[in-house]
């Protein structure tokens, strides 16, 4: 029953950060380009999409509440001022979809808001894993680090390591569903974007061995986990190619694949940790009473019926979206 | 007052999920009364019933967005700001509210969309049926969140395991009495609020002299809806008030404003309570109606706030005026349901203005009455969190400090007036155009997760080019 529950967080966690992962990078383009055109093309590739991506995010959170309550209640208070940085930027980002194309004078504010909010959304997100990674300060269960105590160098550096993730993710999916020149912007970035992230990838990984992490510890103990970071490797070799030869669909399948590693190292890494290094799964599991009572309703039925209609969703709003369908 | 943490995360959710509550008591309200038309559309055929369902729907989705927007906050407040509370009773609330999350987006997800994009895709009664889902979508999303308050106003079925609440007893706390009676409060209050806001939209129509055939069902089915729903709210407000008395003595002794034993009961129907004096100034009183209320008897005793110690005692101003506030919206709403339906009925009404401007303007009254019963249900329960067992002051996150908590306050304050004053002006622009005859046509790429987008879709001419270049 915990496993049960340990996947279904796998899973939504997993799914937001691919699906909002690159609709939160579009919005991190938006803010690069001043070209109408394009943006109302990179508006378009995600506007029938994006809310249904953020709602995995809300599961992520009940699900944590319901089946883990000492890891929701730890680290939500333990991250707050991050979190409403993230929700308001969320908000902000969510309402100019809305908003934006309905004002007249006051478009600037809602192009501002999109972007920021979404630059914002995706720097916390990075920031809370990395943090993560460090070791918050927990005594007795309790965190411990005051106001600021996510705050480190390390945090800030994951915090931009993410925007430049999730804007490779966001340019694959603009490459994936756009036509004429948002493609070809978009193919420009993706070489760019793609070093940028490796060198931030060997820039955490000599801090990690300089700081002695104990993340470190554990891929040394664990040399099974070189898996996935060749899983990753491979991936994005086989986008280089891809973009050599221009096939439009194949980058965002191997951004994808390469989130999806990156997710699988850091998870094997903190196993059987769910907040490293300090409240495990075991200890952090709501009792068998709870996870019963939600097994047998939204587990065993709702959550796969999320899954397929999310799929479906995706399957009708395949193939390049028209220039004409600006504004939805 | 000093300002602890612990004050300002109170007040930042008292506005947070008033801001929120706004949303849904107007959706669950809506999304009945649509089934109601759909089937009567396609029972007689009339085509203003379709009209008057399309209109609805497109407010309807607006208001379900915003709600949506504003319940992820939610869905978050409860680990960042009471993480003490969320950390023991996350076995009981957790699932009950992931099972609100996970049914609210199973509804959005399925049949939200064929109503708003399936209409000319699917055979006509499996359209009612994917209303009347929708209905049923948002009864069971008040539901769950009717189960999780009530648990915590009357916790029951759990034992206590090294500090957790740990659930014993589904089937007490699913079935337990108190949610059987709140729930139906709480849908009865939106079923209120729907009715009134498509009456005061009818009579608002019929004053302008616009859309006649449109204003008049949503008038007459407002009326005649408020006119049998109000009485059993009272009925219903009473078995609130009866298990309030028997369960929560110190809440009732604080709405009732008793400061002493009393055998027989008086009733104060208003008066200035004085917390210090522990008196009331000015009170006007009826003498035994309140053990008549109280308990239904003429001598019964009824117990006085200075039974219970100071520190366990809820503050009374706010319960003592929030429910007399509640009580007179809904005497109002009683007088303009009945005496609208009997000048209805008497075909008087389209010529009495005064009584549709009355209509007209009584629109906010369910929704005030909604957030004066909450204040009384949720400030009459403190000090406590989870009533008798976990106090408010241990169940905020104990190393939140003041600056956290004012910076959130003024972000959340800022963010939700920007934005929600955005939201409401749209809604109020949708009301004004007013139903325009043309049918919805879906988009093309239209997907039914961004309710919003059906709105965008007007009619041609009364969206200026230049908006949608």
């Amino acid at each position: 029953m915990i496993l049960f529950w340990v996947a279904v967080l796998a899973i939504s966690i997993l799914l937001y950060v691919l699906l909002d992962g690159f609709d939160l990078g579009v919005g991190i383009l938006f803010g690069t380009t001043r070209d109408e055109e394009r943006r109302s093309a990179m508006l378009s590739a995600v506007a029938p999409v994006w809310d249904g991506n953020e709602t995995w995010l809300i599961v992520t959170g009940v699900v944590l509440w319901g089946a883990f309550p000492p890891v929701y209640a730890t680290l939500l208070s333990a991250f707050y001022l991050p979190l409403l940085l993230m929700l308001a930027g969320l908000i902000l980002r969510g309402v100019a979809f809305e908003y934006r194309h309905r004002a007249e004078h006051a478009r600037w504010i809602w192009d501002i808001a999109f972007a920021g909010g979404s630059l914002v959304a995706a720097f916390v997100q990075g920031l809370t894993v990395g943090a993560l990674v460090e070791g918050l300060p927990i005594v007795n269960g309790r965190y411990a680090g005051g106001d600021f105590g996510w705050l480190s160098p390390f945090a800030v550096l994951c915090g931009l390591g993410l925007c430049l993730g999730y804007a490779l993710l966001g340019a694959c999916w603009l490459v994936k569903k756009c036509e004429g020149k948002t493609r070809d912007a978009a193919y420009r970035l993706i070489p760019r974007l793609a070093i940028g992230l490796l060198v931030f990838l060997v820039v955490v990984f000599v801090y990690a061995l300089a700081a002695h992490l104990e993340v470190m510890g554990r891929w040394l103990q664990r040399p099974y986990l070189v898996v996935f970071p060749l899983v990753g490797a491979i991936a994005m070799a086989r986008l280089a190619h891809g973009l050599l030869w221009r096939r439009d669909g194949v980058p965002f399948a191997m951004a994808a694949l390469t989130f999806a590693a990156a997710f699988g190292t850091l998870a094997i890494s903190f196993w059987p940790y769910m907040i490293p290094f300090s409240i495990t799964i075991d200890e952090a599991a709501a009792p068998h009473a709870s996870l019963a009572f939600m097994f047998w309703g939204e587990g065993l039925f709702v959550f796969p019926l999320m899954l397929i209609y999310a799929a479906i969703n995706y399957r009708v709003f395949r193939g390049k979206v028209r220039p004409d369908a600006g504004h939805y | 007052m000093e300002w602890t943490p612990l004050i300002l995360s109170r007040i930042q959710f008292a506005f947070t999920i008033s801001f929120h509550i706004i949303f849904p008591s107007f959706t669950i309200g809506l999304a009945a009364w649509l089934t109601v038309l759909e089937a009567l559309h396609l029972v007689t055929g009339r085509p203003a019933y379709r009209t008057v369902f399309e209109f609805w729907l497109k407010i309807f989705g607006v208001a379900f967005g915003l709600g949506v927007v504003s319940g992820v906050v939610m869905a978050f407040e409860f680990g960042t700001n009471w993480s003490e509370l969320s950390r023991m009773s996350g076995p009981i609330q957790g699932p009950l509210l992931s099972y609100e999350t996970f049914t609210a987006f199973f509804l959005e997800a399925s049949f939200f969309g064929i109503l708003l994009f399936g209409r000319p895709r699917v055979p006509p009664w499996f359209y009612l049926f994917s209303t009347a889902m929708v209905a049923l979508g948002t009864t069971f999303s008040a539901f769950w969140i009717m189960v999780n308050n009530s648990w915590m106003q009357v916790p029951v079925g759990y034992a206590m395991v090294k500090g957790q609440f740990v659930p014993t007893d589904w089937a007490a706390i699913l079935f337990s009495p108190v949610v059987w009676v709140r729930f139906p409060h709480m849908l009865l209050a939106s079923y209120l609020t729907g009715a009134s806001c498509v009456a005061a939209t009818g009579a608002w129509y019929l004053l302008r002299g616009k859309y006649h055939a449109e204003a008049r069902i949503m008038l007459r089915m407002g009326l005649f809806l408020a006119a049998v729903l109000v009485p059993a709210q009272l009925f219903f407000g009473h078995l609130v008030g009866d298990y309030v008395h028997d369960k929560q003595p110190a809440k009732f002794a604080a709405i009732e404003g008793r400061w002493h034993d009393e055998q027989p009961a008086s009733e104060v129907l208003i008066a200035l309570p004085d917390e210090a004096e522990q008196t009331n100034h000015f009170a006007i009183s009826i003498p035994v109606l309140g053990s008549l209320i109280g308990s239904m008897s003429f001598t019964a005793k009824e117990v006085g706030l200075t039974d219970f110690a100071p520190q366990d005692r809820p503050p009374v101003a706010i319960p003592f005026f929030a429910f007399r506030i509640m009580v007179g919206c809904g005497i109002l709403m009683l007088f303009l349901a009945w005496y609208g339906s009997y000048l209805r009925v008497k075909e008087r009404l389209e010529e009495t203005r005064w009584m549709l401007w009355a209509i007209f303007l009584g629109f906010p009254l369910p929704w005030i009455a909604i957030l004066t019963g909450w204040f009384t249900a949720e400030v009459g329960r403190q000090p406590w969190t989870v009533y008798g067992v976990l106090r408010t002051a241990d169940a905020v996150t104990p190393f939140l400090t003041v600056r956290e908590a004012t910076i959130s306050l003024v972000v959340f304050g800022t963010l939700y007036s920007f934005i929600f004053a955005f939201g409401i002006l749209y809604i109020y622009r949708l009301l004004r155009m007013g139903p325009s005859g043309r049918l919805i046509e879906p988009p093309v790429d239209a997907v039914p997760n961004r309710p919003m987008s059906v709105v965008d879709h007007r009619a041609p001419s009364t969206a200026p080019a230049g908006e949608r270049a």
